[in-house]
């Protein structure tokens, strides 16, 4: 039940802010703080989304074979690697390692 | 003649936007259901939802035990860009009225890029709707494809699929680190979210690492 809120609100709600791109007087979006802050907000987002989803398990921080993943994609994204091969390359490496015990 | 010539071109183009973003679908599917939505749930979220940031930030809030509203509240931030697209690309569009919503649905980083890159050729509404229609039937596909070989997959991390969400964000990260104060911004977020992690609720790291160094951006920018 929780999921399908989940699921449904994000849905809805992300495409509502497509929506909204078309309706509202474009001169409110531009050159503003609001753009700026817009514009910034993937990077830092996506950031923290790296961080966690490899450093964290729940509430505790952890080092374990998503990192190995992690390094692999890193290396990867920095000679511009195709996708396939960024997210193949990291789940084999974290699967490798997590078989070794990590 | 030459117009032809160029429809062809950003045809050929479409395609092969669309084929790229394929491996990221699969994988969205093999991770969301791995992490517990339903094969439904996860094809819904393609179809209605239909942007791979936050569609990829939801169920890895949701999986990593976040609560609902850090996890929407984390894939709305990511899919606030889209209305900045949609006010920008839609003067390029011409659109009658009753197409803006259909356009809105579809505009996203592919479609957008490619209808300001075919400004110069005149092309921008017809690269718009190529990159678009390519993409949204092309994702949805692999998003089923995924959904069903991730019921077929056993644990998470034995089959290293905790490891392709960070590899998915950090390919969506990698072109948009174009300059120093982009990757300060990114190192900021990720401190503030390391240290966030044992003393916040699941999902608030997230949230607070990128709004924080966000608005920090801003801040120092003026």
């Amino acid at each position: 039940m929780t999921l399908w809120v989940a699921v449904v609100a994000a849905s809805l709600g992300c495409a509502a802010l497509k929506q909204l791109g078309y309706v509202v007087p474009a001169r409110w979006l531009q050159g503003s703080r609001v753009r700026a802050f817009v514009d910034v907000l993937p990077i830092a987002l996506l950031s923290a989304l790296i961080t966690v989803s490899t450093f964290a398990a729940g509430t505790r921080l952890q080092l374990d074979s998503r990192a190995a993943g992690l390094l692999a994609a890193v290396l990867l994204v920095a000679v511009r690697a195709p996708f396939l091969v960024v997210v193949v390359a990291a789940c084999g490496v974290a699967a490798g390692v997590h078989a070794l015990g990590g | 003649m030459a117009r032809d010539a160029g429809r062809a071109r950003t045809r050929a183009r479409a395609l092969v936007i669309g084929l790229s973003v394929t491996p990221f679908g699969v994988s969205f599917g093999a991770v969301s259901v791995a992490t517990g939505l339903s094969v439904v749930q996860t094809c819904l979220l393609s179809l209605v939802l239909f942007s791979g940031a936050s569609q990829f930030a939801l169920v890895s809030v949701l999986g990593a035990g976040g609560g609902v509203g850090s996890a929407l509240a984390t894939a709305l931030l990511l899919g606030s860009r889209n209305t900045l697209y949609g006010a920008g690309v839609r003067r390029l569009l011409a659109l009658p009225a009753w197409m803006r919503p259909v356009a809105a649905q579809v505009t996203i980083d592919e479609s957008t890029a490619m209808a300001f890159a075919e400004q110069p050729s005149g092309l921008s509404a017809y690269a718009f709707w190529a990159t678009a229609a390519s993409v949204y039937v092309l994702w949805n596909l692999a998003t089923v494809l995924g959904a069903l070989v991730g019921r077929g997959l056993g644990s998470l991390s034995a089959a290293g699929l905790d490891a392709a969400g960070p590899a998915a964000f950090v390919a969506l990260l990698g072109p948009r680190m174009r300059n120093l104060s982009a990757g300060a911004v990114a190192l900021c977020a990720a401190g503030i979210a390391v240290v966030c992690v044992p003393l916040l609720p699941v999902g608030s790291p997230v949230l607070l690492g990128g709004g924080v160094a966000a608005l920090l951006a801003v801040a120092v920018r003026r």
